[in-house]
């Protein structure tokens, strides 16, 4: 039996959606109701929905052998699994984006909120920047609005969102995608199974 | 009598048979303090697994630590023109911080270290004693083992610099294939290398197979050392019957300051990390100075206490129950049953947390059953 941990939400059904496509199907997936975990023993898969930063967490502990977690997700919590497969969806990008009359001085301290402080971290200190981190949970787009913070570091899909609350990107960071994440141990013991599933989605993958 | 595979846990149970095994191939106990000089550690972080180490100053206000490693403070007290061989096995408790929960852990760790002059015997010894360690705890292993050479070696043919080599190394050991030509390609590396170093970091199979399956990307000096040294092991492994669960994996990979040479980790199905982890450190003693080699490995013993630890039932055979009986017809129950060969809780009023066969309660002129279980 493999586990599979899927991201709540549409990435996570459009991957769902990949896997079923490779032959992993699991009817009562679709059913509408309030179950978490979902089993189709034939095909030896049982999928669960969690919430879309904790992928990597069920994945590094073995709760999940497999799973579907962002790029960001990774980057920012650098757990200690296998990116086995890029899916090429969810397709985004992490991005610096300020108010669009924004002036960056270097003579203060830059004020950053996001809800990535590891990744802003990192960003930064490669420009040996000094930078004041502000960890939000959501809704990052009214830091700077409000005059909590200079810029954001956040994703970036269509810019939308940025462009509707005047703002704008300002510097991109790093692209994002979906990837196929596997727990190291689970690659070494069920290795057959898991190089079938990759096998399977490879084939759907649009590059 | 009940035997002592009931009264041990899971990790205990491996320290005693892990210590028997390292005593039969000569390895002698090496002991030490809880606590070392924090210079020690400050000027090798990076070999440490965790970079936080716990400090405290002592009387004299030097800075101490509570001791992260053992290897290091085993290898520093190995002079620099020795040219034996020391054989030693420790087991020692060790402290890591955690960065996720801003707290600190006590780990039991146990483990051996070869240094000095190692020789092909030697190093295949402590590789072979590496499997052996994981086979006493649980027949369903696996050892993976690679070479930090083999990529050591390509990465000098690719031409990628020392500031990047850790990047590269980061996406061999996520096996992130994307990634790794991603970089490869942007930094103008010929396509066949390129090619070789994505198909050994997909690739996972058994050593003696992957020997074969890669003997045609084995290319240059570095690389052929590598290969043949692997082989060795392998030859040897067979000769020890240990083969069939070791692998070759190329995304086991080391800090490239420290290892050089051999390197593996040893995983046991049902718990998902790897609960051992070694290689060959020579980098490390020619830091400190040294000029000999070492081969070691730990066992991260805390990892097992989760490991297969629902097999008892029960906590105790008999809960009995006493009210105002003497003490002498308390103890004379107690005596009975404890000869009978079952284990007894007795207490004035049943515990329910505990998990228990049998209930019992003592009544005038004996024992009464008031609950089984079973």
């Amino acid at each position: 039996m493999i586990n599979i941990a899927l991201p709540k939400g549409r990435l996570g059904e459009k991957a769902y959606a990949m896997l079923e496509a490779a032959g992993y199907e699991c009817n009562s997936i679709k059913e509408q109701n309030r179950k978490l975990i979902f089993e189709n023993p034939e095909k030896g898969v049982r999928y669960f929905w969690v919430k879309p930063s904790d992928v990597v967490i069920y994945v590094e502990r073995g709760a999940a052998d497999i799973g579907i977690a962002g790029k960001d997700i990774i980057l920012e919590y650098s757990p200690d699994i296998y990116e086995l497969e890029d899916l090429g969806i969810g397709k985004c990008r992490m991005a610096v984006a300020a108010k669009k009359d924004f002036c960056d001085r270097r003579d203060r301290t830059l004020r950053v909120a996001t809800k990535f402080p590891n990744i802003a971290r990192s960003f930064y200190s490669k420009q040996s920047r000094e930078i004041d981190i502000i960890k939000l949970n959501g809704s990052i787009e009214i830091a700077p609005i409000l005059g909590l913070s200079d810029v954001i570091v956040d994703i970036v899909e269509t810019g939308k969102t940025l462009y509707e609350n005047d703002l704008e990107p300002k510097q991109d960071i790093v692209d994002i995608s979906a990837i196929l994440v596997a727990n190291k141990v689970s690659y070494k013991f069920k290795n057959a199974e898991i190089n079938a599933i990759c096998e399977g989605i490879r084939k759907n993958i649009t590059k | 009598m009940s035997s002592l595979t009931n009264v041990f846990r899971n990790d205990e149970k491996a320290l005693y048979s892990l210590r028997e095994l390292y005593r039969t191939y000569g390895y002698t106990q090496y002991k030490m303090g809880k606590f070392e000089e924090y210079d020690l550690y400050s000027h090798n972080k990076n070999f440490l697994i965790s970079e936080n180490i716990l400090t405290f100053t002592d009387t004299n206000g030097k800075l101490m630590a509570l001791k992260p490693d053992v290897t290091l403070s085993i290898v520093k007290n190995i002079s620099s023109d020795d040219t034996s061989t020391h054989k030693v096995y420790y087991n020692e408790n060790v402290y890591r911080t955690s960065a996720e929960s801003h707290g600190f852990k006590e780990i039991m760790q146990t483990g051996l270290e070869c240094v000095g002059t190692i020789d092909k015997f030697a190093e295949s010894e402590v590789i072979t004693l590496a499997v052996k360690s994981l086979d006493s705890i649980s027949n369903d292993y696996i050892l993976d083992i690679s070479h930090m050479g083999l990529l050591e070696g390509l990465l000098d043919a690719a031409g990628i610099e020392n500031a990047e080599r850790n990047s590269v190394l980061g996406f061999v050991k996520a096996k992130n294939i994307t990634a790794l030509k991603r970089i490869l390609q942007s930094r103008g590396v010929e396509d066949s290398i390129e090619n070789v170093l994505c198909e050994m970091t997909k690739s996972y199979l058994p050593l003696n197979t992957a020997l074969q399956s890669i003997a045609a990307f084995i290319n240059g000096e570095k690389m052929q050392a590598a290969y043949s040294e692997l082989c060795g092991i392998c030859e040897a492994l067979e000769v020890y019957g240990l083969c069939e669960k070791v692998n070759f994996d190329f995304s086991v990979v080391n800090d490239f300051n420290y290892y050089a040479g051999v390197i593996f980790k040893g995983f046991i199905n049902g718990i998902p990390d790897s609960v051992l982890s070694g290689g060959r450190y020579d980098r490390l003693l020619w830091k400190m100075g040294k000029k000999c080699g070492a081969i070691g490995f730990a066992v991260y013993l805390d990892r097992l206490e989760r490991f297969g630890s629902e097999n008892t039932e029960y906590d105790v055979d008999i809960m009995l129950e006493y009210g105002n009986e003497s003490e002498k017809d308390v103890i004379k129950a107690v005596k009975e049953i404890v000869s009978s060969g079952m284990t007894v809780k007795a207490v004035r009023r049943a515990d329910k947390s505990v998990r228990y066969r049998q209930l019992k309660k003592i009544v005038k002129g004996g024992i009464q059953i008031l609950e089984t279980n079973d």
